[in-house]
């Protein structure tokens, strides 16, 4: 082990955190608003609504994310229309191809977790809530949602973890992120187990600290249940 | 009775077997660099360099395995022991020979800018500045425009298709690539849309002294058995029509 | 009809690598997941730190590095492991070998996980009350507890295999011939990106729409009674 070189590594691995962190945070904000008018229609919404939710969750957790990725990257622009379209100037740039399907990715994730949330709420509830003279409106925001809300959240903490973990994906739409960085450093200095150690470590610290965040969100919405 | 010395016989030739595939030679190539190393619609590994290999294979009279494996992890292979051998177009660099031993070249090409046809950009001080240049990632030519072009923003390709594949969407304003590859490409997908740039670059100092052979460093015996071999194969003929096969003009080394 | 500009056979080999992958990863990952199921559960604190340090390493770090340190690393650790025993010869971790221990290493951390909490879930008085029957340790195991675990593990570890079923793409990036890597030999040939990369995802939807069925049938007969008496 050549311990010189890993210290060496750092900072230029830690440019690469910004990159993976920034992509995490937008697709899972993005991925967030996809996901709950999504779980909504494959629970409420007419058939087609609910036809094209079904369609959408089986598709993006079905395939892997890295077909996706390839997909919208290099799959898209096999198209003139694509290329001569208001959206190439985004579509043209690998940090929104990523973002863009990383967001669609999670969002399919995100919308059987708070599917799962909702359902979990039990029905007599939601009977007590109308016979009180709720709108179903108001019903969904006071009753049900904030009891999803707490049902879904180990489910979803799991779904940012895995995010992060995926995020190494965008390396191979030339994203330097910390992967990108860590197989440009190998690549330079034919030093894989120094290098690739050092990313290991700089997930691991990220993964575990967003671990315990969640668990102790987790125990502060318990403690208002007792 | 006869079946004990029957199995004895089996386990006695497949001591031999194991004995001789010992003495194969394991030899790395990329498989997606095309006309040099690509993989047909069959799945079998082709190409010049290909070529190259099987012909110093059959001069040493040595069994040889060539397989495909991804470029950038592709001297890491061989300095853990993966295989014996690389040869797929790498050039012969100081810092690559830090890591491995080469043989002389075998070919020698430039490197060459490609843009389309109504861009103005060229190897020129100043002329690359805010541009988007595509290259593949781990080679020389990612080296000479972090040396020379600090200004012009590099992005890194696992494979020379997929850098291809962004200068025909458009994401690229140019590539930078060996020159005769990149001229196969223009040919066969580009003709009209792209060409090369002003005069391929031929930069020892990033672009090294063409193409060798790289072995792993505490293996001279099977260097020396390569350069031999390598020069046989230059003198007889054989390299020649090998070369004459893929190119119609000469790739010698000088 | 799968003849796409002459890539079709080509992928379906590629498929038939990645079934492969991910059928072997499964295997040794329900092996990997027993093991560490009773090392969480076990009453020696090393082996429990020991199962922690292993959930947590592989929970924690992405596959795509993990299948990139072991390609890359594994071997120089495997050799010299094997020169100390005393083994001269070179050994190779392949592509195959690399993603296998990836993936498989990758199942048993989730599957340790789901194990646990499956034997956990298994009420402790019908271990006592076969043991009073006079049932042996075998025997309840074998008849009270992993009959019990299997029904309550089945979902988590059916997802945990299609989630190792997608990853057996990402070892398409240290060079295994398997449907990805294919797809984008194809890709490269043909300069069809969309139709391609759409056809991996059809035939990946397709592998992923079996192993529901075949999860759902599983899930079928290991609940058949327990069902039947909670409809009543």
């Amino acid at each position: 082990m050549n311990v010189s070189l890993m210290i060496e590594s750092l900072p230029a691995l830690l440019q690469g955190v910004w990159v993976t962190l920034e992509l995490v945070v937008a697709a899972l904000l993005i991925g967030f608003c996809i996901a709950l008018p999504t779980a909504l229609a494959r629970l409420h919404g007419n058939a087609l609504l609910r036809s094209i939710a079904v369609s959408y969750i089986f598709f993006f957790r079905g395939t892997p994310l890295l077909v996706q990725i390839f997909l919208v990257y290099y799959g898209l622009s096999q198209f003139d229309f694509v290329r001569e379209s208001a959206l190439w100037p985004i579509l043209r740039q690998p940090y929104w191809c990523a973002l863009i399907a990383f967001s669609l990715n999670t969002g399919a994730y995100t919308a059987e977790v708070i599917r799962g949330g909702i359902q979990a709420v039990p029905s007599g509830q939601i009977e007590a809530a109308r016979a009180c003279g709720m709108t179903p409106t108001t019903t969904f925001v006071r009753i049900v949602w904030p009891q999803a809300l707490r049902h879904s959240l180990p489910a979803y903490g799991n779904e940012m973890i895995l995010m992060v973990k995926a995020s190494s994906l965008a390396s191979t739409v030339t994203l330097l992120d910390i992967t990108g960085v860590a197989r440009n450093l190998v690549a330079e200095t034919y030093m894989p187990i120094e290098i690739l150690s050092m990313a290991a470590l700089i997930y691991l610290a990220m993964t575990f600290t967003l671990g315990q965040g969640v668990l102790a969100m987790e125990r502060r919405l318990a403690a208002g249940r007792s | 009775m006869q079946t004990k010395l029957l199995s004895l016989s089996i386990i006695a030739g497949s001591m031999v077997v194991s004995a001789a595939q010992a003495d194969t030679i394991r030899i790395a190539t990329e498989g997606a660099y095309p006309p040099f190393n690509y993989i047909d619609e069959s799945g079998e590994l082709k190409g010049f360099d290909v070529d190259i290999a099987k012909a110093l294979c059959e001069e040493m009279q040595a069994d040889c395995e060539i397989i495909a494996q991804a470029w950038d992890g592709i001297i890491p292979g061989l300095v853990t022991g993966r295989y014996d051998a690389i040869v797929a177009s790498m050039s012969i660099t100081e810092r690559r020979k830090e890591a491995v031993n080469f043989t002389r070249p075998y070919y020698q090409v430039g490197a060459a800018l490609v843009a389309p046809v109504d861009s103005d950009i060229a190897f020129e001080p100043g002329r690359l500045d805010g541009k988007v240049i595509g290259v593949q990632r781990a080679t020389t030519y990612a080296n000479l425009l972090a040396g020379e072009y600090p200004e012009a923003t590099v992005n890194n390709y696992d494979t020379v298709e997929n850098h291809n594949l962004d200068l025909q969407s458009g994401r690229l304003d140019g590539v930078v690539g060996q020159a005769v590859l990149m001229q196969e490409w223009i040919n066969e997908h580009g003709k009209g849309a792209y060409e090369i740039k002003g005069e391929p670059v031929l930069d020892v100092d990033y672009i090294g002294e063409g193409a060798g052979i790289a072995v792993n460093k505490n293996n001279p015996e099977l260097l020396e058995r390569l350069d031999t071999a390598l020069a046989t194969i230059l003198e007889n003929g054989v390299y020649d029509d090998i070369s004459a096969s893929y190119f119609p003009f000469s790739i010698r080394p000088q | 009809m799968f003849d796409l500009f002459g890539f079709g056979h080509l992928l379906l080999q590629g498929t038939w690598v990645t079934v492969q992958l991910a059928l072997i990863s499964l295997v040794l990952g329900l092996g990997f997941s027993l093991l560490g199921a009773a090392m969480k559960l076990s009453d020696f604190r090393l082996l429990r730190f020991a199962a922690g340090v292993y959930t947590t390493l592989f929970r924690g770090i992405p596959e795509l590095v993990v299948i990139l340190f072991i390609y890359f690393g594994g071997v120089v650790i495997v050799n010299a492991v094997a020169r100390q025993l005393g083994y001269d010869r070179y050994i190779d971790v392949s592509a195959f070998a690399a993603g296998v221990a990836a993936l498989s290493l990758t199942f048993g951390a989730y599957g340790t996980e789901i194990l646990r909490g499956a034997i956990l879930a298994v009420p402790k008085g019908q271990v006592e009350a076969a043991r009073a029957c006079g049932m042996t340790s075998l025997t309840i195991g074998w008849r009270i507890v992993l009959p019990q675990v299997w029904r309550y593990a089945l979902p988590g570890l059916g997802n945990t295999f299609l989630i190792i079923l997608k990853e057996t793409a990402l070892v398409s990036v240290i060079g295994l011939d398997e449907l990805m890597r294919r797809t984008e030999v194809a890709v490269g040939y043909t300069k069809q990106p969309f139709t391609f990369f759409l056809t991996a995802a059809l035939i990946y939807l397709g592998l992923t729409a079996i192993v529901m069925l075949v999860q759902r049938k599983l899930e079928q007969r290991a609940n058949r009674g327990v069902i039947a008496r909670s409809a009543v």
